[in-house]
């Protein structure tokens, strides 16, 4: 019973690593796409390049945000354990 | 530059006569420390005696009154019955004794180093706009641009205001101004102090999610109280099927995004900037982490976690100015939207 509580507790730690991880892994995904579209709206009508930039860089924060949520539940679960 | 090799030779080997006395680091106490609250500002430790201003605490305790006093009477132990906690539920806060022993919290309205943050950089950016006015004040804005600080200012106060408010807002931006610009440079200043790593920069203000909560609010206030009728139209009674409002599902899901996006402004300016500061943090305790494993190790890490720091510095400024940017950019859209159709 105790050895299923300790390894209770580590799973806990484990799936908030990887929760974290996932996060990465979906903000990387998400900035990306925007990266690209960006680039290729700007290469098709260059007098606009300002205009995607901008765009690009506050889609780019608002993705973030979400993922930066995802990583903040993980410290969370690793800390009140 | 071949001497340069010889140099760093002997500096190297000169260092690996120095004996390694390595306390190991406690990352909690560490991270937390910097990155929490405190009722002193712990500026450096010297021959491990801790320099720190001691900031005044405040307290009203129901059984006996108003207390004021420094918080430097509270590192020998209890003062006037109230003494720092080290229990699990009020770790680090002041608290006193109850008739049963149990711990109370009595009210408690220290200056403590986040507030002192709060009240320091809350001076500057007045400072800052006050300089800046009183060079309108002596110049004619049309005969001549403002150089220096003035020139700076104007320059970012028209972005905002133009980027930003007007494009998003529309035609009555002048009464959502004052507001908007406010928050921008509040967001941006508290957000570059808490990058300055010594004394009176370096309280991690806007990574406190009880600031960021209040700017939320202020945003809230800000398009709810003055939302147009056509606004609360569209949340209670869409004009859409009517099987889709009569079970109140979209004015439910109105409702609830009507508290999500303020509580997604929230979470992200928190998240950014606390994130930026544990990872420099993390970079930095590198250094103190890798010192028990030799000379050699130690310098090769601390080489590159230095390095990979002033990157991440960089980055933060980046950081600094974009979440300011979107936390504005969102506010006005909302309250753009909440006045549309004027």
């Amino acid at each position: 019973m105790i050895l299923q509580a300790a390894a209770g507790a580590a799973l806990g730690k484990a799936g908030a690593a990887i929760g974290a991880g996932i996060a990465a892994i979906a903000a990387a995904i998400g900035i990306g796409k925007i990266g690209a579209a960006s680039l290729e709206a700007g290469a098709r009508q260059p007098e606009q390049a300002g205009h995607y930039r901008l765009t690009a860089i506050i889609i780019g924060a608002l993705v973030e945000g979400a993922c930066l949520f995802a990583i903040l539940v993980g410290l969370l679960v690793v800390l009140n354990n | 530059m071949r001497w340069l090799r010889y140099i760093v030779a002997v500096l190297l080997a000169a260092l690996a006569s120095v004996p390694m006395r390595a306390e190991d680091l406690d990352m909690n106490e560490y991270l937390f420390g910097h990155v929490g609250d405190s009722y002193e500002w712990h500026i450096t430790t010297v021959k491990g005696h801790p320099v720190s201003i001691p900031l005044p605490v405040i307290v009203h305790s129901k059984t006996t009154g108003w207390h004021v006093f420094s918080s430097r009477h509270l590192e020998e132990g209890p003062y006037e019955g109230f003494y720092i906690s080290d229990s699990e539920k009020n770790s680090g806060k002041i608290v006193e004794r109850g008739p049963s022993g149990e711990e109370i919290r009595p009210l408690d309205i220290s200056i403590t180093k986040n507030v002192a943050g709060l009240m320091f950089n809350s001076l500057l950016l007045v400072l800052l706009v006050l300089f800046t006015a009183r060079w309108y004040k002596k110049h004619d804005a049309r005969e001549e641009a403002p150089k220096g600080l003035a020139g700076v200012m104007e320059m970012m106060i028209t972005m905002v205001e133009d980027d930003i408010i007007k494009e998003c807002i529309g035609k009555e931006y002048k009464r959502y101004s004052p507001y908007l610009l406010t928050a921008f440079f509040f967001i941006f200043i508290n957000n570059l102090m808490g990058i300055i790593p010594f004394f009176p920069g370096g309280a991690n203000i806007t990574g406190n999610i009880a600031v960021t909560f209040v700017l939320a609010m202020c945003t809230f206030l800000a398009v709810n109280l003055f939302g147009n009728k056509h606004y609360y139209k569209e949340i209670i009674w869409p004009d859409v099927p009517l099987f889709l409002k009569a079970i109140p599902l979209m004015p439910v899901i109105e409702i609830i995004g009507l508290f999500t996006k303020p509580f997604s402004l929230m979470i992200r300016l928190f998240a950014n900037i606390l994130a930026g500061h544990v990872m420099l943090l993390g970079v930095v305790a590198v250094v103190f982490l890798t010192a028990k494993l030799g000379v050699g190790m130690n310098a090769g890490l601390s080489a590159i976690s230095v390095l990979f720091g002033v990157f991440l510095d960089i980055l933060e400024l980046l950081v600094a100015f974009l979440q300011a940017y979107v936390f504005t950019m969102l506010s006005a859209v909302f309250i753009g939207l909440s006045r549309q159709g004027d």
